[in-house]
């Protein structure tokens, strides 16, 4: 990033270096939270932050630790700033690192316009309601877990669930019913493999979605810091093409769990007392501090939806990391593994995932005038027919009765038919709704309680 | 003036503070962020600053203000939105755009706008504190009493009649010579209770139109209530369903540190849903206070104890009020950060040791009491808090300190919300202890209050015994005096304590139609026992045409509620009718 080098002071007073942590005596006019560039005896130059400031003494923590840093030779270069992105229309296309560099052979973005990689809290009182219904063309989704533009949905996905697969899909497919204009991309792999990171970006090359989109990078390899700084640059840039160009931004952030682990390495260096499992007791507060940017805006054209996805460690939906993130964002999309095994995919657990949006963006003018009660209808007949199917693994499906009988095989068909479906596949919310009213002519008619006669006149397949 | 000394996250410590007072407010930096004195140490004073200080630098200038964290009260509030140190989000927008820039100074109340007042006392009159003086009409729902501020008596001897901005005196008071001007603005102290003339026990019932509160887990005017849940369980949508339709006079919703976008949800729908009894707009009796999870950690604590203080202001006008407040723990939480910024020994969990203690400095300041001042009238200040324990753990700190303070639990369950049962209030877990004392204003309604609701309850006990049974044999092995019971059972739960928020009727429903529901059912099970006795089979009872009538009950609107259900209760008893004569 382009330091303002007018204003860099330097000191070798340094005092102490212990764990990831400088102490310093304290020159006049440094900022809290400033970035600093710690130069070894060596000459290898290494990123800081201002995490404490005195009058007499200051503590930088070193990204990238301590080590080999001396008391002699070492220096302190402070530059006056906190992390900044130059923004400009040129963003557009091109892939950064965790720091903004550009790592695509690409120049430097030239702006005179830098944004702080926090950003600034939206006024709740400027905040509009998400109402507007994306289609993604995948069926669980768009049914059942409605997404809506600017709204904050998340995977819960476990490792080997193919959560980039369906991420990857979504980008593809997202797009406003009934609207030709298409959502920019932000994308942020936070710790990911590079084969993940390399993944998602040959699928928006091959879709030719790349020149709409923006990506920042940093693989497993690359510096722990940087996995904090990469969502909020990402998100940054979404921002701005939000608020300033007016387009509707999908960001996606992978993978949380590799942000909450690094936020967890840092904060123990620091000697913070942790709070579950080691995490930090702000976690919660950090977490908001990404997910809260999602939105719009009254009086704005464009919106931030953003889809993080975070693997659960060890498939735990109470574990601290998809806990707070649930707590924070509105739903959340949940990975099956039972379902992977039976090879359906996408493997989303209808009965864990949440679209808290989901009655904002469905119905006449958005989806469908019967969607809510064919939701409704869809997920009682999938729940009563897996609840028998629990039963007869216990008491065996012949006492089960001849009614009952019908609810196993339409939870079964739910499966095979509604919720999966390929890759490829990009189904409109009417084929959706049309394949729930064909499992509904399963059941007997006096059972469709939860949708209005009306409906079962007009829908229900004669 | 002080200089900044040094600066870790939200807490700033100061040099050359000397003359400063613990809680008195200080500007911070060149960029005047705000901030309160928490502690002094020589010349040093400790800060928690309410804006993000990242920026700042040593030496610096912190000016104090000479006063601690005060609350403007006056008319102007109500129908307002703020952030949790009382800045009105809806000027800040007008003045600053769209996002929060730091050291924004915005007034809770405008100082331009004339408001119309009415006395209600003539000079000459002799008045103390807290008697009203006059009113002001400030929506179509409250008139704004304007009480003479504590602490302060005398001799009216001019009261004004006309349009005044709150600043202007609207009345003048002598007391030994001396001549008071009564503003209608007054100022109390965040962290300090109001004062009252007596504290009463809490016996009228709190309506919120939620049936399994109003009727199984009833919460009374000046209670205070926790609700506990898991993610996804719905404790948002309850507290907005409480802020949306408790019979109180005024609701303050207090955000604190939970979802944008929520939150513009409820200050969108509140500028369009009418309350149901005087059809007014919900706005005209809200108070919103809105500090998201990305706006400063420091203002929730804060934010709780202002909420809290308006509240306890127009109690004293002799109103009913709600406090809810969504999410404690986020509140907690900030406490605990500043805790380990000040490396306080730390209790459970990292939460300070103090927690339990500031938890119920909150919980306490409900009440129904007796006000102050003349005319004499009775106010009540309610409480209901969430929490948000993490992975749904009941046995967290917060939790466990809440329990300890409130009266009434209602216990969200993450089990019947992927079932979809909503609300998720598990009647096994959830209790109110107001039940016995809030008996008296049901008999107003129906002598056999107490008798359906241990009735239902009881019923809804057994069935979770018989349920783990179900779960070993089946259902068709168990006999048909506990088959009736289950499917009783069934049609409490379907019909009637599940309750949607967004169907129109549902969505709220008065005590008289509540009990009618409730009764309906236990008339229905009290005939199938006949049933059974006289040989029918409980499959059949269970395709008796008034089941459909009895699970659409929900959705008549309020017009032909009580035909309908009139007719119902005909049908049920003709069933056994039936049946004796040999069906």
């Amino acid at each position: 990033m382009e330091a303002l080098q007018l204003f860099t002071r330097q000191t070798k007073a340094i005092a102490v270096a212990r764990r990831s942590l400088l102490v310093i005596e304290s020159i006049p006019g440094i900022r809290y939270n400033e970035i600093v560039d710690v130069e070894l005896g060596t000459g290898e130059v290494r990123t800081g932050q201002v995490i404490e400031v005195g009058k007499l003494t200051t503590v930088v923590q070193v990204f990238g630790g301590v080590s080999e840093v001396d008391l002699l030779n070492s220096k302190v270069r402070y530059k006056g700033e906190t992390l900044k992105l130059p923004v400009s229309p040129d963003i557009l296309g091109r892939i950064f690192d965790g720091s903004g560099n550009p790592i695509d052979g690409g120049p430097s973005i030239v702006s005179d316009d830098y944004l702080d990689i926090n950003g600034i809290p939206a006024n709740p009182a400027s905040r509009m309601p998400p109402a507007e219904f994306i289609e993604t063309g995948i069926s669980a989704i768009d049914g059942l877990n409605v997404l809506v533009r600017g709204q904050k949905l998340p995977i819960f996905s476990g490792s080997g669930l193919p959560h980039n697969k369906i991420a990857a899909q979504i980008l593809r497919q997202a797009s406003l019913k009934g609207k030709s204009e298409e959502f920019a991309i932000v994308f942020g792999a936070v710790g990911v493999s590079y084969d993940d990171a390399s993944y998602f970006i040959s699928n928006l090359e091959e879709t030719g979605a790349l020149s709409r989109a923006v990506g920042f990078i940093n693989t497993a390899s690359s510096p722990v810091i940087e996995r904090l700084s990469t969502p909020r640059l990402a998100l940054t840039a979404a921002e701005y093409l939000a608020w300033e160009l007016n387009m509707h931004v999908l960001v996606i952030l992978t993978d949380i769990t590799n942000y909450c682990d690094a936020l967890r390495e840092l904060a123990a260096m620091r000697g913070e007392i942790p709070s579950r499992r080691g995490y930090p007791g702000y976690m919660y507060t950090d977490l908001a501090s990404l997910y809260e940017r999602a939105g719009r805006i009254s009086g704005r054209e464009g919106s931030v939806t953003i889809l993080p996805i975070l693997t659960m460690p060890d498939d735990d939906i109470t574990h601290p990391i998809p806990d707070l993130t649930g707590y924070i964002t509105e739903g959340q999309i949940v990975l099956s593994r039972a379902l992977e095994r039976k090879r359906i995919y996408p493997p989303i657990d209808v009965f864990l995932s949440l679209s808290r949006m989901m009655k904002e963006g469905i119905g006449e003018g958005n989806t469908r005038e019967d969607h809510n009660n064919a939701f409704m209808q869809s997920y009682a007949m999938y729940a009563e027919g897996s609840y028998l199917r629990e039963i007869s693994t216990v008491i065996g499906s012949e006492a089960l009765s001849d009614r009952d009988k019908i609810y196993l095989d339409a939870a079964n068909r739910f499966e095979q038919e509604f919720i999966s479906q390929d890759e490829q596949e990009r189904r409109t919310v009417e084929e959706t709704l049309g394949i729930a009213w064909k499992l509904f002519s399963m059941l007997p008619i006096e059972d469709l309680k939860l949708i209005q006669r009306e409906y079962i006149n007009k829908y229900l397949p004669k | 003036m002080g200089k900044i000394w040094r600066i870790s996250g939200p807490v700033v410590i100061a040099e050359d503070m000397r003359g400063s007072q613990v809680y008195e407010v200080v500007d911070v930096g060149e960029a005047r962020l705000s901030g309160e004195i928490i502690g002094l140490e020589g010349d040093k004073a400790v800060i928690q600053v309410y804006e993000d200080t990242v920026g700042l630098r040593v030496g610096e200038p912190v000016a104090g203000t000479g006063e601690i964290l005060m609350v403007e009260l006056g008319p102007g509030m109500v129908g307002n939105i703020y952030d949790g140190v009382q800045r009105s989000l809806v000027t800040m927008k007008e003045d600053i755009g769209d996002f929060l820039i730091r050291g924004t100074r915005t007034a809770a109340l405008d100082r331009e706008k004339k408001w119309p007042f009415t006395p209600s006392v003539k000079a000459g009159d002799k008045v103390y504190e807290g008697d009203i003086i006059g009113t002001v009409p400030e929506t179509g729902l409250i008139d704004h009493k304007i009480m003479v501020p504590i602490g302060m008596e005398g001799i009216i001897s001019e009261i004004y009649d006309g349009d005044f901005t709150i600043k202007e005196p609207v009345a003048i008071i002598e007391n030994n010579g001396k001549r008071i001007e009564i503003p209608m603005m007054q100022q109390w102290p965040a962290r300090k209770p109001r004062v009252y003339k007596r504290r009463f026990d809490p016996v009228d019932l709190l309506v919120t139109g939620t049936r399994i509160i109003d009727y199984l887990f009833p919460l009374a005017l000046g209670g205070k209530a926790a609700i506990p849940g898991g993610f996804g369980t719905g404790k948002t949508v309850n507290l907005q369903q409480m802020a949306r339709w408790s019979q109180t006079h005024l609701n303050i919703y207090v955000g604190c540190g939970e979802r944008g976008n929520e939150m513009a949800d409820v200050l969108h729908s509140f500028k369009q849903l009418k309350d149901p009894v005087t059809g007014r707009l919900l706005q005209e009796k809200e108070i919103f206070i809105a500090n998201t999870s990305n706006m400063p950690v420091v203002a929730r604590e804060i934010s709780i104890f202002i909420g809290i203080t308006m509240a306890e202001y127009f109690r004293d006008m002799g109103y009913d009020v709600l406090l809810v407040a969504d999410s404690t723990s986020r509140w907690a939480e900030a406490m605990r950060e500043i805790g380990a910024r000040l490396e306080e020994t730390p209790g459970e969990e990292g939460f300070p040791t103090y927690l339990g203690s500031r938890l119920s400095t909150f919980y306490e300041r409900s009440g129904r009491v007796e006000c102050i001042g003349n005319p004499s009238r009775m106010g009540s200040a309610t409480v209901i808090g969430s929490v948000s324990p993490p992975g749904a753990d009941f046995s967290e700190p917060v939790t466990q300190a809440t329990l300890r303070i409130i009266d009434a639990l209602y216990s969200l369950d993450v089990a019947l919300a992927n079932k979809r049962h909503f609300p998720t209030i598990n009647w096994l877990q959830s209790y109110s202890l107001y039940a016995d004392s809030v008996d008296k204003w049901w008999n107003k309604i129906s002598d056999d209050y107490s008798s359906i609701r241990n009735e239902a309850l009881t019923l809804l006990q057994k069935e979770a015994e018989l349920e783990e049974i179900v779960r070993l044999v089946g259902p068709e092995a168990l006999p048909e005096d506990d088959k009736l019971l289950l499917l009783a059972a069934r049609i409490i739960r379907e019909d009637y304590l599940m309750q949607s928020a967004y169907h129109p009727v549902d969505t709220y429903t008065d005590p008289e139609r509540n009990h009618k529901m409730l009764t309906t059912i236990m008339k229905f099970y009290h005939m199938g026992k006949e049933l059974a006795e006289s040989g029918m089979l409980v499959s059949e009872i269970n395709s008796l045409k008034v089941l459909q009538k009895i699970s659409r009950m929900k959705d008549i609107p309020n017009e032909e509620f009580d035909q309908y259900v009139s007719e119902l209760w005909t049908e049920i008893d003709k069933s056994t009718l039936y049946q004796e004569g040999g069906m």
